[in-house]
């Protein structure tokens, strides 16, 4: 008994429950008509899609940031570059590799400054993030209307300047991640190999990263402040290179997901992604100044499970769409729950 | 000199952002062409709209709680209470006063439900009152939109959807200008509905009377040191849980002010930036997330919605682009929110780390003998 209360306790009520939810709709599906190797097929692909973005949380919160509510920052980043890989007209590919290279850069330089604001806001940052996260992608909204894109594919065609709302990338590089070592089982059932072996090389990166003797400083930054000043690590530079990893990961999440889904979306699609992303790392069972890899596996598997299999079950069970509803609650209510967690 | 720095720069940032907003808005005014009198006649409209919410901010900052984005939970109850009148036909002022009773006891369980989750989340009350927002958005949606009608009894089935349950996009309000239209005075172009700006003073004079109390004096003290305040006798949970929920119960009453102002119910849509624009229209205002007053929210809700009228018609005639003034407003909405918390915060941990420097005996950083 105290041994199963103790695994309570250490996996978290919310994770139970959501996950037994999963299996009961799982267990569910075949009596309703839901295919299940459509809906494994569709878990999969959303994985692959959203594990990147949701990975790019753990290095702000091992460092003491935080939930990283400005994650807006490097998806516009990874927007910027998929945009101005267009610009170049390569397709294949060399225009992916291109689009995460630049959004690579954009987002180093775009990071800096944003962990330098957010070391000057310690103890706030998350509301902080937030809303530098949704100022700075009404800011991009202006630029992506004024900034001198030519390629006929990204403009608006009866104006042909400013950016459309959503940029077609089929002639481009659709699926050129996703297809690497493609396994087509069946034709509901394709396994997007690329794209997990993208998130599995992010995602070794990062743990690499926190292994090495920058990694460990960041990490003892995030877990004792003060240890680590006594130590002789400087609390603002671990911080930065944090919020600079956060960025970059972020970055190359949007165009991972851009080349799977197929489109580019503009404008006010960034904030989208924003609480979606915390809210799965949380449900792996992160809380606010920990997390690791395994979180994020997860809680985005169990995530996008939801996500998922929602709409389908439910609506053939009880033909009600309740499931834009349970998303909003879960979402929500899983970030709420781990923000009034006792932490440290 | 040291002193006039550190008073030239307390007063610059606790100044910056309204200054910051004068010049956009004296540069935007003849850009947009509008004439003085439909200026003032908007700006007077936007006053009586939204002033009552922005001051339903006030308490929860003085409880140093900051802003209290969970304001919108009380949007939220008052939206119900004006749903269920208006199914019911109750018009006028009335009717008004009816939904008002009915949101009462929603805003204040949610005020209190608010209150208990904050205190859980010490700290970072603000970003939590925010998710809480959210969160409960969810909650009401499903009430709205799959009990109403069903398990909920609606008699006109006017404001339900097609299918037979669940309330509808957008409402008429029956109760449109309830308050507006008891005492509407023109002068000019400008029309003064002076019995909404009476609410808005009994509000004001609420506040300041507040605070004079003991309670008030309570919400100030925990405001200032949570722990002092625990050692000398206050009950501190409950001094927080309470300042919710009376800036909820208000916020309440602010919502359905608004709307009668409006005239039109957003039912799923509405609420959510309720708290984004009052937020802004009091740092705007020159408060901070510790310290707001009644000449703060009132002067920041004219500077805030000024800029509010003018900019997207001065965007296009700057840039052609009618888009690009709507994006510069929301830049500038969430950007002042951005820009007032991070000052505060900035000079939060400037203040913490010169404390901890003159406790190093360093003085230079921090002049104490020069005050």
């Amino acid at each position: 008994m105290v041994a199963v209360n103790g695994f309570i306790k250490d996996f978290g009520w919310p994770r139970i429950i959501i996950g037994l939810f999963l299996l009961a709709l799982f267990i569910a599906a075949p009596f309703f008509g839901v295919r299940l190797d459509t809906s494994l097929n569709d878990v999969i692909v959303r994985f692959g899609m959203s594990a990147i973005m949701v990975l790019s949380m753990v290095p702000m919160i091992q460092s003491g940031c935080g939930l990283n509510f400005g994650v807006p920052v490097g998806l516009v980043a990874g927007m910027m570059g998929a945009v101005v890989s267009l610009e170049f007209n390569l397709t294949g590919m060399p225009g992916v590799a291109l689009a995460i290279v630049i959004g690579l850069i954009v987002a180093a330089v775009f990071g800096f400054f944003y962990g330098v604001l957010l070391n000057h806001v310690k103890g706030d940052e998350m509301i902080i993030a937030t809303y530098v996260g949704f100022s700075f992608v009404f800011f991009m909204n202006m630029m992506w209307l004024i900034l001198p894109f030519k390629n006929p594919a990204s403009v608006q065609g009866f104006k042909g300047e400013g950016l459309r709302v959503t940029i077609s990338v089929e002639e481009y590089w659709y699926h050129q991640i996703s297809d690497i070592f493609k396994i087509t089982f069946s034709k509901y059932l394709t396994v997007p190999t690329g794209m997990l072996i993208a998130f599995a090389i992010m995602a070794f990166l990062v743990w690499l990263f926190f292994k090495t003797k920058t990694g460990t400083a960041v990490t003892a930054v995030g877990s004792n402040p003060d240890f680590a000043r006594a130590s002789g690590i400087s609390i603002d530079k671990m911080r930065i290179i944090s919020v600079m990893l956060s960025t970059m990961i972020a970055a190359v999440g949007m165009v991972v997901y851009q080349q799977s889904f197929g489109f580019i979306q503009m404008y006010n699609s960034p904030l989208a992604f924003v609480f979606p992303s915390v809210a799965a790392i949380l449900l792996g069972g992160a809380s606010v100044n920990k997390a690791s890899i395994s979180n994020v596996i997860i809680g985005t598997l169990l995530f996008q499970g939801i996500l998922t299999m929602t709409p389908s079950v439910i609506n053939s069970a009880i033909s009600i769409d309740v499931s834009e509803i349970i998303r909003i609650i879960v979402t929500n209510g899983l970030i709420v729950y781990a923000l009034t967690r006792k932490a440290r | 000199m040291n002193i006039d720095k550190r008073k030239m720069s307390r007063l610059l940032t606790g100044s910056v952002v309204p200054l910051m907003f004068l010049i956009i808005s004296i540069i935007a005014i003849p850009l947009s062409h509008y004439t003085g009198g439909y200026l003032l006649d908007q700006v007077v409209t936007r006053l009586v709209r939204n002033s009552f919410l922005v001051l339903a901010l006030l308490l929860p900052v003085m409880a140093g709680m900051g802003i209290n984005f969970g304001m919108v939970l009380g949007a939220m109850a008052g939206q119900i209470g004006l749903i269920f009148i208006t199914d019911w036909g109750v018009k006028g002022a009335p009717g008004l006063l009816l939904a008002a009773i009915i949101a009462t006891p929603i805003a204040m369980v949610l005020g209190y439900f608010g209150g208990i989750v904050l205190n859980r989340a010490k700290g970072r009350e603000m970003i939590t009152s925010m998710m809480l927002g959210l969160f409960i958005a969810g909650i009401y949606q499903f009430f709205l939109l799959y009990l109403c009608g069903s398990i909920v009894p609606f008699k006109n089935a006017g404001i339900l959807l097609s299918r037979g349950y669940g309330v509808r996009n957008a409402i008429n309000l029956d109760v449109a200008k309830g308050f507006d239209n008891i005492l509407l005075l023109k002068l000019g172009t400008v029309s003064l509905p002076l019995a909404t700006f009476a609410i808005i003073g009994l509000i004001c004079v609420f506040t300041l009377w507040f605070k004079k109390t003991k309670l008030g004096q309570d919400m100030r003290a925990v405001g200032q040191e949570m722990h002092v305040s625990s050692t000398a006798g206050i009950d501190v949970e409950k001094t927080r849980i309470q300042s919710i929920v009376i800036s909820t119960v208000l916020a309440c009453y602010g919502q359905i002010i608004y709307l009668q102002n409006i005239g039109t119910l957003n039912t799923y849509n509405g609420a959510d930036q309720a708290a984004l624009f009052a937020a802004a229209a009091l740092l705007v205002g020159g408060a901070t997330v510790s310290k707001a007053t009644i000449p703060n929210a009132i002067i920041g809700t004219a500077l805030f919605h000024l800029m509010f009228i003018v900019m997207p018609i001065a965007g296009k005639t700057i840039t052609g682009s009618a888009m690009l003034g709507e994006y510069f407003r929301m830049f500038i909405s969430y950007g002042v929110v951005t820009l007032a918390l991070v000052l505060h915060s900035w000079k939060r941990q400037k203040d913490k780390d010169n404390d901890r420097m003159s406790l190093r005996g360093v003085t230079e950083v921090a002049p104490i003998k020069s005050i």
